[in-house]
Formats: structure tokens, C-alpha cells, sequence
């Protein structure tokens, strides 16, 4: 795939904390239109990636490239939404309505002294209806279950419209029922939506039947492709990855044209 | 009362600095709750009192000083403190909460010392720790009001700033928020508005004026710009009504304004529990 395609571009990237490599020898691109589950277990480099992909850290070896521009020479970051995992652990108190937290995310679109706008305001309501959260734009934040509170963060994400959405662990402290209608609200906003995603996740099994492609991060990349490769990558290598046993789930794989 | 206002020109001043404290003090006090920051205020009266009485000793050995208002020397120590708070919670970063009553220990005892040294242990003490309205000089009032049109505009222009990172600071970063910048500015703010409310209120109380109409508010507003109108109103009525019952009952502003604040609080969360009750 050339690297035109690739939103994000990360050539042989090898980074170390203080002592011992944290990430060795990562290469790893997210091609346009494409939903990436990037899974490891805890401690496997995961959060550190992402943090290559904002520029927070920069690697000791290798480059990372941001719609085909050096990360260093790129500025416009409201082209990258960001989900963490930390989105739902804010103070549950804070006096902020839902549309003045989804409003955040215009911020850096907006940049300095300017104001929101009409169509700025319509933007918010467009990102609140897209993620099914339009009823509760007067509610607080606090107000909210765990499963709406991340569907307002994902909404906050993508009303400065970006092309690429990461989301990092975003259904830690959501309960199971909320956490499948959540990979399917994701499912269709790739699918119907056109937004580029990148889900981190320890949770290999339950996205599987949504993603495009798959990596695995432990330390190294042990497998980088698109999710019917992954099928074969049997479970005696995913089992020696995570250190346990695993089980790979079987799931009816409909990847249309993609 | 009324014709006591038109007469004396420090009650007009009293009341004027009033309503622009009962504005900016609750205006940057509901940042400050959110970020859970609340003792900050505390320290930084503390370290103002410092400066008013460097200020003070300096006009007793130099008479040219003592044509400057104090209150400048006490807003120079306060952005100082605030500077050094923010340095203490990088030193301290397990036990940031040590940053408070270091700053705050600091301050009221080199305020002592000073003013002991300054020989204003008496009246002058007296004002600065529980505020005085007879204090306030037309200077004083400038000082007030231009403090209140730098806090106004760039809490203004800096809101969506703010807001963001009061909410969410690690996000606000990723999304390209100088949060330094806005740190340290808002700080800034924060010191200068202490320094000029506590002519008012005082040392003891100011915090006082930046932390319980918001804590009154947060209870029942909904979002974050409705949280802050809610405080500047609630801070209003304490300060006017404080004012106004200090000049009637004879009594000390400083405490009554503050009494009303809590006397609002304790209004709101009955009545908040009352509606819970009903439904």
C-alpha cells in the first residue's frame, strides 16, 4: 500500500523509557477508511504507541508520519479525534451540560479568542444525533451512565469532523451490554460514516467482527494485517503473546468490500 | 442609606469595589472549585498580606513609598506566591496538597513580622485580616476596576481554554491546549484578584467569597456557563446585602458578607433536599 493511503505511518519506531525498550522495531500504518483493533495485554506498549502518534513522546528510533507529512511538520490536529481511557473518569460532579462538553471539541478548530458560532452550535447537535445522544444535550455529564457518558466523549471527538478517530481502551468501566452497543456504533460509523479508526484494547475477542484489521503489540508487533489473515494466526502463537492461554472466538466475518 | 451614599464618598467606594469583587471573585472562584484547587485562594490571601506589609514598613523608612497603595505590593507577593505554589507542587508531586500551608504558613508569618516591624500591629492588622470598608480609597476602587476589565476579558477570551482544561486537562493537551500558558495566566488572575478583594473582606475571608457562592451554585445549575452566572448572582447578594446589613447593624462587612454567602449555601441545599423530598 503506498504511503499516500496511510493516515498514520509508523516506520521501524523503537522507543525506551529509561531502561530496556519499551517498543522494539514497531512498524504499523492505519490505511484510510480502515477500523484497526490494536490489542496486547496490559504493560505492552499500547499507551506509549498513541502517544508516539501525538508527538507527546518522540521515539529514540524511526519516524512517525501523519497524513503523509513528517510529525514534526504537522499541525492540524483537530484531523485527529482522540477517545482515552481516562474520557469517563473526569469528575463525576463537574457542572458541565452534555453540548458544553461535546462544544470542547471544537476547541483547537476554533483556536484562540475566537467564539462558537451558529453553525458551530449545529455541528454539536450534528455530532450528539450521530452517536444517539441528542435527547440529553441539556442533562450534566455526571447525570449519565458509563455507556452514554462515553458516546458523548466519542460525539466530542468527532464534531470538529476528523478523519481519523483513536480511541484508547474506551469501554474500561462500561458494563458488557453497553460495551457491544458501543463496537456497533463504532462498526457504523466506519462502515456508514467514512471515519477512520483506531480502537486500542487489551479485549481481542469481542472486536474481532468488527474491525478491518488487526495488530498486536507486545513490545514488538507480532501481527499486523487484515482480520481474515488474523483468523489463521493460530492460537498457540496468540497464547505465547499474552503469556496464557487464549481463545480466539469465532465470529461471521462480513467484510463487504473493504 | 441612600443619602448616607451620595454623602460619603467611602461608602460609594465601598459599594462600588463591592459589586465588581461580587463579580470577579465568583467568575474565577468557579474555576477553581472544578479543579478542586479550592485552598488555593487561602494561601495566597496569606501571602498578600505579606506584601501589603512590606509595603507598609517600606513607607515607614521611605516616605516617598508611602504615596503608593499597598495594594500593589500585595498583588507583586500574591503572583510571586502563586509562582511558588506552582513550583512546591512539582517539587512535592506525591503530596501536592503541601504547597497550600507551606505558602500559607510563609506568608502570615512574614505579614506579622513586617507589620510588627512596621509598627501597624494594631488598626492596620486589624483591617487587613478582617477587611474594612472605611479602608477603601478612591485608589483602591481604580485598582478594582482595572483589575476587573483584564479578568472579565480574558476569562472571556481564554473560556473555551479554561473550561477545557478544568474538565479534562490531559485531553485539552492532545487538542493542541497551551496549558502552561493558560496555567500561569490564570493563575496570575487569580492572585490579583485575591489581592484587591481582601480590602474588602479580608485575609481570613476572601477565599471565602471565591469558593461559597460556587459551592451554592454547583448544586443546582445545569452546565458550566449557568454555574457561573448562579455564582456571580449569589455573590452579589452576599456582598450588597452583606454592605448594606454591615452599615445598618454596625457590624463588620467582612464577616457579615461572608455570613450571607453561607446563609445562601444553606438556603440552597434545603432546598435542593426539599426536592428531592417532594419527588
Amino acid at each position: 500500500m503506498s504511503t499516500s493511503n496511510n493516515l498514520i505511518d509508523l516506520q521501524n519506531i523503537s522507543f525506551h523509557y529509561g531502561d530496556g525498550y519499551v517498543l522494539e522495531d514497531i512498524s504499523f500504518s492505519i490505511p484510510k477508511g480502515a477500523f484497526v483493533g490494536l490489542v496486547g495485554p496490559n504493560g505492552s506498549g499500547k499507551s506509549t504507541l498513541i502517544k508516539l502518534i501525538f508527538g507527546l513522546l518522540k521515539p529514540q528510533k524511526g519516524h512517525v508520519q501523519i497524513f503523509g507529512k513528517k510529525i514534526n511538520k504537522f499541525h492540524d490536529w483537530s484531523k485527529i479525534g482522540y477517545v482515552s481511557q481516562k474520557a469517563n473518569s473526569f469528575n463525576s460532579g463537574f457542572p458541565a451540560s452534555v453540548f458544553e462538553v461535546v462544544s470542547m471539541g471544537l476547541t483547537s478548530k476554533l483556536g484562540l479568542f475566537k467564539f462558537m458560532k451558529a453553525h458551530h452550535r449545529k455541528a454539536v447537535i450534528d455530532a450528539l444525533h450521530l452517536v444517539g445522544m441528542s435527547d440529553f444535550a441539556s442533562s450534566n455529564i455526571g447525570e449519565l451512565s458509563g455507556g452514554q457518558q462515553q458516546r458523548v466523549f466519542i460525539a466530542r471527538a468527532l464534531v470538529s469532523q476528523p478523519e481519523i478517530l483513536i480511541l484508547d481502551e474506551p469501554t474500561v468501566g462500561v458494563d458488557a451490554n453497553s460495551t457491544s452497543d458501543f463496537y456497533e456504533l463504532l462498526g457504523k460509523l466506519n462502515k456508514e460514516n467514512g471515519i477512520t479508526l483506531l480502537l486500542v484494547t487489551h479485549d481481542i475477542g469481542t472486536i474481532t467482527d468488527k474491525v478491518t484489521h488487526v495488530a498486536c503489540l507486545n513490545k514488538t508487533l507480532h501481527f499486523h494485517g487484515e482480520t481474515n489473515e488474523f483468523e489463521q494466526f493460530n492460537e498457540r502463537e496468540l497464547s505465547g503473546f499474552y503469556g496464557h492461554h487464549v481463545h480466539v472466538l469465532s465470529h461471521d466475518h462480513d467484510h463487504g468490500g473493504i | 442609606m441612600i443619602q448616607a451614599l451620595w454623602k460619603f464618598e467611602f461608602l460609594q467606594n465601598a459599594f462600588m469595589a463591592g459589586i465588581l469583587i461580587g463579580v470577579i471573585a465568583p467568575l474565577l472562584g468557579v474555576f477553581i472549585v472544578v479543579r478542586r484547587q479550592a485552598l488555593i485562594a487561602d494561601a495566597l490571601s496569606h501571602i498578600t498580606l505579606a506584601g501589603i506589609a512590606a509595603s507598609l514598613l517600606l513607607g515607614k523608612y521611605f516616605t516617598f513609598w508611602q504615596g503608593i497603595n499597598p495594594v500593589y505590593m500585595g498583588m507583586g507577593f500574591s503572583a510571586a506566591g502563586s509562582l511558588f505554589i506552582e513550583q512546591l507542587r512539582k517539587v512535592y508531586k506525591h503530596f501536592e496538597e503541601l504547597a497550600i500551608p507551606i505558602t500559607l504558613s510563609g506568608g502570615i508569618g512574614l505579614g506579622v513580622v513586617f507589620l510588627s516591624l512596621a509598627d501597624g500591629f494594631n488598626s492596620d492588622l486589624f483591617n487587613y485580616l478582617f477587611g474594612s470598608v472605611i479602608a477603601i480609597s478612591r485608589s483602591d476602587l481604580i485598582a478594582v476596576a482595572i483589575i476587573t476589565v483584564i479578568v472579565v476579558m480574558i476569562v472571556t477570551l481564554l473560556y473555551k481554554e479554561l473550561f477545557f482544561l478544568s474538565f479534562d486537562e490531559e485531553q485539552a493537551i492532545v487538542s493542541g491546549v497551551r496549558a502552561k500558558w493558560i496555567h500561569f495566566i490564570f493563575i496570575l488572575l487569580v492572585a490579583f484578584v485575591i489581592a484587591v478583594s481582601m480590602q474588602i473582606v479580608g485575609v481570613l475571608l476572601v477565599s471565602a467569597l471565591m469558593t461559597l457562592p460556587v459551592a451554592a451554585s454547583i448544586r443546582i445549575a445545569r452546565g458550566f456557563k449557568q454555574t457561573i452566572a448562579y455564582s456571580i448572582i449569589f455573590g452579589e447578594v452576599a456582598v450588597l446585602g452583606g454592605l448594606v446589613l454591615a452599615y445598618y447593624l454596625d457590624i463588620a462587612p467582612g464577616g457579615t458578607i461572608v455570613l450571607l454567602s453561607a446563609l445562601i449555601l444553606l438556603f440552597v441545599l434545603l432546598f435542593k433536599r426539599m426536592k428531592q423530598w417532594k419527588s
